[in-house]
């Protein structure tokens, strides 16, 4: 098991220099001159080029990139903002906790309501309540986010002033981003965990535990529900990539400073060092969970630990 | 992006090994299953209104999508404009039937883009195997690692906003969902025996490749196909929403919600309906992509 996490932490880093790669190469061939952006329209020429030769930008692209490589490694470094001169991990860590929160929440609110009623909807499969639920996942797959916050946004903050409308400071500024980046989430939990219990139910064992008389509750919570979260759990972990992804549009909406609206103010102001260390945070963060998700396996399914020994 | 992906997975997952056979026989079979689900038909009948409103636009549409008319602008839903106009009085619903064709471009476009060249590299992986495989499922695995709207974000921040740009950068950030699904396909294709068979009377890769075995892997493919169409949709939206997309006036419904939401206190109108659209279509997507899910593998319809 030690040597499994060992491994896959160990194949972890040429994922993330391929991230960085990508996203490097792509803000390296986006037009404008980093010096120029940095010092303004009216700086004078001179500047400009002593700038740009101070910061290394004349060098070949490959040395560039060996740099960041290299400066990232050593130094924690990935670069300054352009506009405020900071240090982007300083610049991102500021901001990421508000995202972590955001995405976390996110994750509770599909966790909390998409099992549960996917339990429920397998287990009186075709009823009513199996019906409405799935009719109501399919709109929750079905709704933009951005839209759905700013509908709730109008319902419960302009019209009935139960929440506030932006910020992320108290639990009650929580409530409706936390919704609005968890719903389609839930929806596609729900959707999961009643086709993976409806498979289940349907096996040799379970036909068994109910033929020894077996207490159906028992059946479902001790026999069937295990099985049937394995692929949940999958899916869970994949939401997450989504929802710190999502995490950009819930941002913009509800005016939270996290990383995803940094990212996107960034992009406007052509701060490109900090929409590099944005997304690579992200995919850091996003590969770090699915990495937890596959040690989880191991301890929901012998069968998976005993491959990895 | 990663949203359907998901949705897809599971769609995958129950399509994987139920691939029909023959040419004529079993598509006119999943036709007959699938007109026997009202749910599919319902998703058939909205994008079929979508493709022809799209089609039609410029004579259904009672105005231009961008005739302007601000003495009569903020107006809520009425006999003349039946969805009320924008702020610079511009019929909202003429600018929603217009939206459509964005939309359903943007849609098909960059779904395109995914399988194909998402398409080829599984099939190309899968069909190899080997070092090439690993080199090209490195590859995937490095563009998973970016969620998807990310990715799409990223691109369009280097290439730029605009409407063919968007439709590359959604693509591309779709990618690795079709990689995977073909690759699966193929991995269990490749050593049946009318594979074996082709190549014992002397067919060539690309022959085997693009007769027998891209056939043969359609059904998980369209599932994902249309499931995709639907998230690229969103993921556009998102773009133009937050304004990296298509930008005003063209009447795209994630630009017409964005510029809507500066006047939400006021006039929600403006903002609702062109989400209200974005949601019907994608409703409708879903509904058609799960129908085609069912009539591809009868197996699950107990």
């Amino acid at each position: 098991m030690h040597k499994y996490i060992i491994r896959r932490l160990l194949l972890l880093i040429p994922v993330m220099l391929g991230v960085t790669f990508i996203i490097f190469t792509m803000m390296y061939f986006t037009p404008g001159d980093p010096a120029r952006i940095m010092l303004g329209e009216s700086a004078p020429e001179s500047e400009v080029i002593k700038l740009r030769e101070d910061l290394g930008l004349n060098d070949p692209y490959l040395v560039q990139f060996g740099r960041y490589i290299k400066n990232a490694v050593v130094h924690q470094d990935i670069g300054r903002s352009y506009t405020t001169r900071r240090p982007v991990v300083d610049e991102i860590m500021a901001r990421f906790p508000a995202t972590l929160k955001l995405a976390a929440m996110g994750a509770f609110v599909a966790v909390a309501l998409g099992i549960p009623t996917g339990i429920i909807s397998a287990t009186k499969q075709y009823s009513l309540f199996d019906n409405i639920a799935m009719v109501l996942a399919l709109i929750g797959v079905s709704m933009p986010n951005f839209w759905q916050g700013l509908m709730m946004m109008l319902v419960f903050s302009v019209y009935l002033g139960w929440f506030p409308a932006s910020g992320f400071t108290s639990p009650k500024h929580w409530v409706l981003p936390a919704l609005t980046i968890g719903t389609s989430s839930a929806a596609i939990i729900t959707r999961m965990t009643r086709s993976s219990m409806l498979e289940v139910i349907r096996q040799d064992y379970i036909r068994t535990a109910r033929a020894k008389g077996q207490v159906e509750s028992v059946v479902i919570n001790q026999h069937a529900l295990k099985n049937a979260l394995i692929p949940v759990i999958t899916v869970i972990g994949l939401q997450f990539g989504f929802l710190l992804g999502g995490a950009v549009l819930t941002e913009t909406i509800f005016a939270i400073p996290g990383v995803g609206r940094l990212m996107i103010e960034s992009i406007f102001r052509r701060d490109f060092p900090i929409v590099q260390g944005a997304v690579l945070f992200i995919a850091v963060s996003f590969s770090i969970v699915n990495l937890f998700v596959d040690i989880l396996y191991a301890f929901v399914d012998p069968r998976i630990k005993s491959q990895y020994k | 992006m990663s949203n359907v992906k998901t949705v897809s997975q599971e769609a995958q997952a129950q399509v994987a090994n139920n691939v029909p056979n023959k040419k004529r026989g079993p598509w006119r079979e999943v036709w007959r299953r699938m007109k026997q689900n009202k749910a599919a038909m319902v998703g058939l009948v909205i994008i079929g209104i979508l493709i022809f409103a799209a089609l039609t636009a410029n004579i259904i549409a009672p105005y231009g999508y961008d005739d302007q008319n601000l003495p009569g602008r903020f107006q809520t839903p009425n006999s003349k404009h039946l969805l009320g106009t924008d702020n610079f009085g511009r019929d909202i619903f003429s600018r929603i039937i217009y939206g459509s064709r964005i939309s359903l471009m943007v849609g098909f476009i960059a779904v395109g883009i995914a399988a194909l060249s998402g398409g080829t590299l599984g099939a190309i992986a899968g069909f190899y195997g080997g070092k090439l495989d690993n080199v090209i499922m490195r590859m995937i695995d490095i563009l998973l690692a970016i969620p998807g709207i990310l990715l799409a974000i990223s691109i369009v921040a280097a290439l730029g906003p605009g409407l063919r740009n968007v439709m590359i950068a959604v693509g591309i950030g779709a990618i690795p969902g079709y990689a995977r699904i073909v690759r699966a396909s193929v991995l269990s294709l490749r050593d049946q025996e009318f594979i074996e068979a082709a190549k014992a009377v002397g067919a060539n890769d690309f022959r085997i490749i693009t007769k027998h075995i891209i056939p043969n892997s359609m059904a998980p493919i369209i599932v994902q196909a249309t499931l995709g169409v639907a998230n690229a949709i969103l993921a556009a939206a998102g773009l133009s929403f937050i304004g990296l997309g298509i930008q005003p006036p063209t009447p795209e419904w994630g630009a017409m919600l964005s510029s809507g939401r500066n006047y939400i206190r006021d006039y929600p109108h403006i903002a609702t309906f062109p989400g209200i659209a974005i949601m019907i279509t994608i409703f409708g997507l879903n509904l058609l992509g799960d129908g085609l899910r069912d009539a591809l593998d009868p197996r699950l319809k107990s």
